[in-house]
């Protein structure tokens, strides 16, 4: 195998002090934009491993050296959660009180919201909402704030602050990390399963991205935070896993921690660790060891606890919609649930081809030359448009959770302005009641507030700032519920005698909960474009705090993730995987063609032979000739050109640091002399230059498949074994290649897609 | 601490523009960690942070009232809160059954640091790209224009190769040297972001 870090591997014939036993710098590292080899990098944990192990036996420094490593990664998974909290409370509290800043400024102290202003003063009950420490800027500027003038006033400010906004977000992005745009998961995705993109989880675009975030959220766009926490999670996995000399140098076990800093992201996005770890288990992560389960857990936990004691909310909750109802539901009701399940499918899959349709036109055309204008003019146009309405004029989280809110005495929103009858109140139960006017306003302002999320989001996902997908899904899902709960409700009550209510929604009683609906539809909305299914479920279960609602989320997930299937076979984060050309096996896809290794493998039957390069054959001139001349990420080692029986493969990358490292430091080194890959180099007459040995670069395992193999074979051991490239033999002999490409554009093909637009190595 | 803190900001992005992966960034790292940290920790809770808040709805000829009260979170309750009470005794436990009451607490000194530390942080950044954008083209030097344009190929090789760190050696690189060749490469780097996801569309659609 490979020689380890500590010169390990050779077999005791390494009597010279080689200067090539102590890997150079940059050996074993990847260029930006490939893929790694995680056969390589697994191994080379494990013989870390073991010598840290067998060293420990030596001296008591070594035995705490061993325990140190041991409990580095529970160390850096404590210290992910503090961060990733921390920021999460950052980003809470600045989002809540910038959304704000757009209607209005708190006297009492500029930094508080409007909640928070009006805490300590002592409002009536009947305007529980005023105070007069917060003034709208029509009130700060004209002094008053009723009339056609002040709302005028108050129009053109929230605007003027919502362009801002976005303009400032837009130019911060495009100066200081382009990375930061968007919402981070497909590349998160991509990276997981073994991609290098330098630069996407470092520390500018950590804090570029927590900027921009609130700076988006506040402008008012159609846009969440979701995403773009679970980006900013993994970046802060990234930057901390320098600390550790284990998860610095081992992109495998780096990868470990991502997935853990994933769940830790979704952890303090929806203040659920569990429904946290099984998203990253399903949705971003590609090998997931059972150890990982344990330790994303710790981290998802010490991450919420985090949260939990910066407090952002007042309530010592993490999400702002947080509801704790446990109404009871009927069965008959799961007909209307299921019918939510049908339209969040249908939604998905029409937000999903629409929004890559709008996509694929920025990458090609000429609107994706003006980005910030781009920027201005969808942030402009979500302004207007959403300043009328009162529900699309409050910020998106508001909205659902007043959606999923029930009902009580207390309420005093234009939602809950039913027909009240007290002297049939018994207590604070409330029963159903005949809608007053306050309802019927509130039913078509927020069926116009649906049309525009649902069509204003397809534009807004995507753009250059950065933009999560789930608080907008959730909220169509959830207006569209509540639609349909208070027609249910509506229906019960004036038929209560028909057949189907008679049963159990007796005059009086308090059967349907609006609330429920809200929620089962923005679960339906967000299985349908996400397509996620056991995280969804838990996710909306640990949002609500009770298994009672499990079977009609469930349903209503199930329903939606199959009409959505039958639609389009891809959700969201794929389908953009796809557009941009990422190199993403897609490991839940079976592979069923019929083809053969030999139908893949390069060269094809008209091209020129394969490139190698002999054992001990060729000279240090020949093989820079090859590395010049062609591009590829490798080359195999033969015995000889005639016999092309196979030794093992090297690495370009490698082969050009280690040839350039010894033509500048070893002496003796010319163009003519030879380079030789194994143990016992041939003899050479005394007059010629010395021998360049590079068989530590040489990797003396390569995998092999016969040319017959069937391609669904070397698809499953690509998937299953995260190989870049595959060797091909025919009767022992090499015959040819095959990388990851090549089957990533070979199962295009088969799916008649365009292969050429894998554009990635 | 948290004076430290507003100190250190400002000079943040510079910081970061010179750390590589030596071991000043771990370092640097933790100290932000611990000034985002400290502020929640450092809370102390003022009176005026805690109350239970009772609002009770019309009941008969009494209109709904608000009550605010400082108590602690087991006796956040309308038996406790609502003083006077304004029905007489028999009717108490119907008229608190009405009643919803809420303990709520916050932390208003963390809500001011952290507000103080975004818009701190923000205004930085504001400043360093004005700096950027208008007054750094102003003092270096015209040479830096120098290297050509060539094709992605072999900016690939080049690119690797250069990435591969250069032994330390005995050239004296003066602070002010070193923080120009690390802005000059996170500079390089920002472009070549760029290209990417701007021009060339490859990435981030």
């Amino acid at each position: 195998g490979f020689s380890s870090y500590n010169g390990g591997g050779m077999n005791g014939t390494s009597t010279m002090m080689d200067f090539l036993e102590e890997p150079l710098p940059g050996v074993g590292t990847y260029e930006d934009f490939n893929t790694i080899d995680w056969v390589r990098e697994k191994s080379r944990d494990r013989d870390r491993h073991r010598e840290i192990t067998n060293r420990s036996k030596e001296s008591t420094w070594a035995l705490l050296h061993s325990v140190s490593d041991a409990f580095s990664g529970w160390l850096l998974m404590l210290l992910i959660g503090l961060l990733a909290g921390s920021l999460a409370g950052l980003i809470d509290i600045s989002a809540h009180w910038m959304t704000d800043l757009k209607e209005g400024v708190c006297l009492a102290g500029f930094w508080f919201n409007h909640e928070h202003c009006c805490w300590k003063s002592n409002t009536t009950f009947t305007d529980r909402d005023k105070c007069p420490e917060w003034k709208s800027w029509s009130q700060l500027i004209l002094g008053y704030g009723e009339g056609a003038f002040a709302y005028i006033l108050n129009y053109f400010m929230y605007v003027i602050w919502a362009l801002m906004f976005s303009l400032l977000a837009v130019l911060l992005v495009k100066g200081f990390a382009p990375y930061a745009c968007g919402s981070g998961i497909p590349e998160i995705k991509t990276i997981l399963s073994g991609f290098i993109i330098r630069g996407y989880l470092g520390k500018w675009t950590l804090v570029i991205k927590t900027i921009t975030l609130v700076l988006a959220v506040s402008s008012g766009l159609s846009l969440g935070k979701e995403g773009p926490l679970v980006h900013v999670a993994c970046c802060c996995g990234n930057i901390l896993c320098h600390l550790f000399t284990k998860y610095r140098k081992n992109e495998a076990k780096r990868r470990e921690v991502l997935s853990a800093a994933a769940a830790a992201g979704v952890s303090v996005a929806f203040g659920a660790p569990i429904g946290g770890v099984l998203f990253s288990l399903e949705e971003v992560s590609y090998y997931f060891p059972l150890k990982t389960l344990w330790r994303s857990f710790f981290a998802a936990l010490v991450a919420a606890f985090t949260l939990r004691s910066i407090n952002p909310f007042g309530n010592s909750r993490l999400v702002l919609f947080y509801v704790e109802f446990h109404l009871p539901w009927h069965l008959l009701e799961l007909v209307p649930f299921i019918l939510l399940g049908i339209f969040g499918g249908l939604w998905g899959a029409f937000f999903i081809r629409s929004n890559i349709a709008w996509c694929r036109r920025r990458k090609t055309t000429r609107l994706g030359k003006y980005p910030v204008l781009e920027v201005f003019v969808v942030t402009a146009i979500t302004a207007i448009l959403a300043f009328p309405n009162e529900y699309t004029r409050m910020s998106t989280s508001e909205l659902i959770s007043e959606l999923f809110n029930d009902c009580g005495i207390l309420d005093s929103s234009k939602l809950c302005e039913y027909v009240n009858d007290f002297n049939s109140t018994k207590g604070d139960d409330l029963p159903d009641r005949a809608a007053g006017p306050g309802v019927y306003t509130a039913m078509w302002q927020l069926a116009l507030a649906l049309i525009m999320k649902v069509f204003i989001t397809i534009f807004t996902f995507g753009m250059k700032v950065p933009s999560g997908l789930f608080i907008p899904s959730m909220a169509v899902g959830a207006i569209a519920g509540r639609l349909l709960g208070v027609a249910v409700e509506q229906l019960a009550f004036y038929h209560h005698d028909w057949a189907i209510f008679s049963g159990w929604c007796s005059q009086g009683a308090d059967c349907i909960t609006p609330g429920l609906y809200a929620m089962v539809g923005a679960a339906a909305c967000l299985g349908g474009v996400t397509r996620m299914t056991v995280s969804l479920v838990v996710i909306m279960f640990e949002l609500t705090g009770g298994l009672e609602y499990i079977v009609p989320l469930m349903a209503a997930a199930m329903t939606s993730k199959w009409v959505a299937d039958a639609i389009g076979r891809e959700g969201i984060y794929d389908a953009h995987i796809r557009l941009n050309g990422y190199p993403f096996l897609e490991a839940k896809e079976e592979f069923s063609h019929k083809t053969r290794a030999m139908d893949v493998m390069r060269p094809r039957k008209n091209d020129p032979p394969l490139t190698v390069i002999t054992q001990d054959s060729m000279s240090v001139e020949d093989v820079e000739t090859i590395v010049t001349s062609t591009t590829y990420s490798g080359y195999p080692v033969v015995v000889s050109r005639a016999s092309q029986r196979l030794v093992g493969f090297v690495l370009r990358r490698d082969l050009i640091i280690s040839v350039e490292n010894a033509r500048k430091k070893q002496d003796g080194i010319v163009s003519t002399s030879v380079i030789c890959f194994t143990d016992y180099c041939p003899p050479l007459p005394p007059s010629s230059p010395s021998v360049l040995k590079l068989r530590s670069i040489l990797d003396l395992s390569p995998f092999t498949v016969t040319d017959e193999t069937p391609m669904e074979i070397v698809v499953d051991i690509f998937r299953k074994l995260g190989l870049r490239q595959c060797l091909v033999t025919h009767n022992g002999k090499l015959l040819g290649i095959i990388t990851k490409k090549d089957v990533l554009k070979h199962i295009a093909q088969m799916a008649n897609q365009d292969p050429n637009s894998i554009l990635f190595n | 601490l948290s004076p430290g803190c507003e100190f250190l900001f400002p000079q943040a992005p510079t910081m970061f523009a010179q750390c590589s992966h030596n071991s000043a960034s771990p370092v640097l790292l933790l100290v932000l960690l611990g000034c985002v940290l400290c502020p929640p920790a450092q809370a102390s809770k003022s009176s005026e942070d805690i109350r239970c808040k009772c609002i009770c709805p019309p009941y008969r000829n009494i209109s709904g009232h608000i009550y605010n009260k400082n108590v602690s979170q087991k006796d956040c309750n309308c038996l406790h809160v609502v003083e006077p009470m304004p029905v007489p005794g028999n009717d108490v436990e119907a008229y608190c059954l009405l009643c919803e009451c809420k303990y709520e607490e916050r932390s208003t000194t963390t809500i001011k640091v952290i507000i103080i530390i975004y818009l701190s942080v923000v205004g930085a950044l504001l400043l360093y790209m004005a700096f950027l954008v208008l007054v750094d083209p102003l003092i270096r030097k015209p040479d830096a224009y120098t290297h050509p344009l060539h094709n992605e190929e072999d900016s690939e090789d080049a690119r690797s190769l250069a990435a591969v760190p250069t032994p330390a050696g005995a050239r004296a690189n003066t602070v002010l040297e070193r923080v120009e060749g690390a802005q000059q490469r996170w500079k390089r780097q920002v472009q070549e972001q760029r290209k990417t996801v701007f021009d060339r569309h490859k990435m981030l659609s």
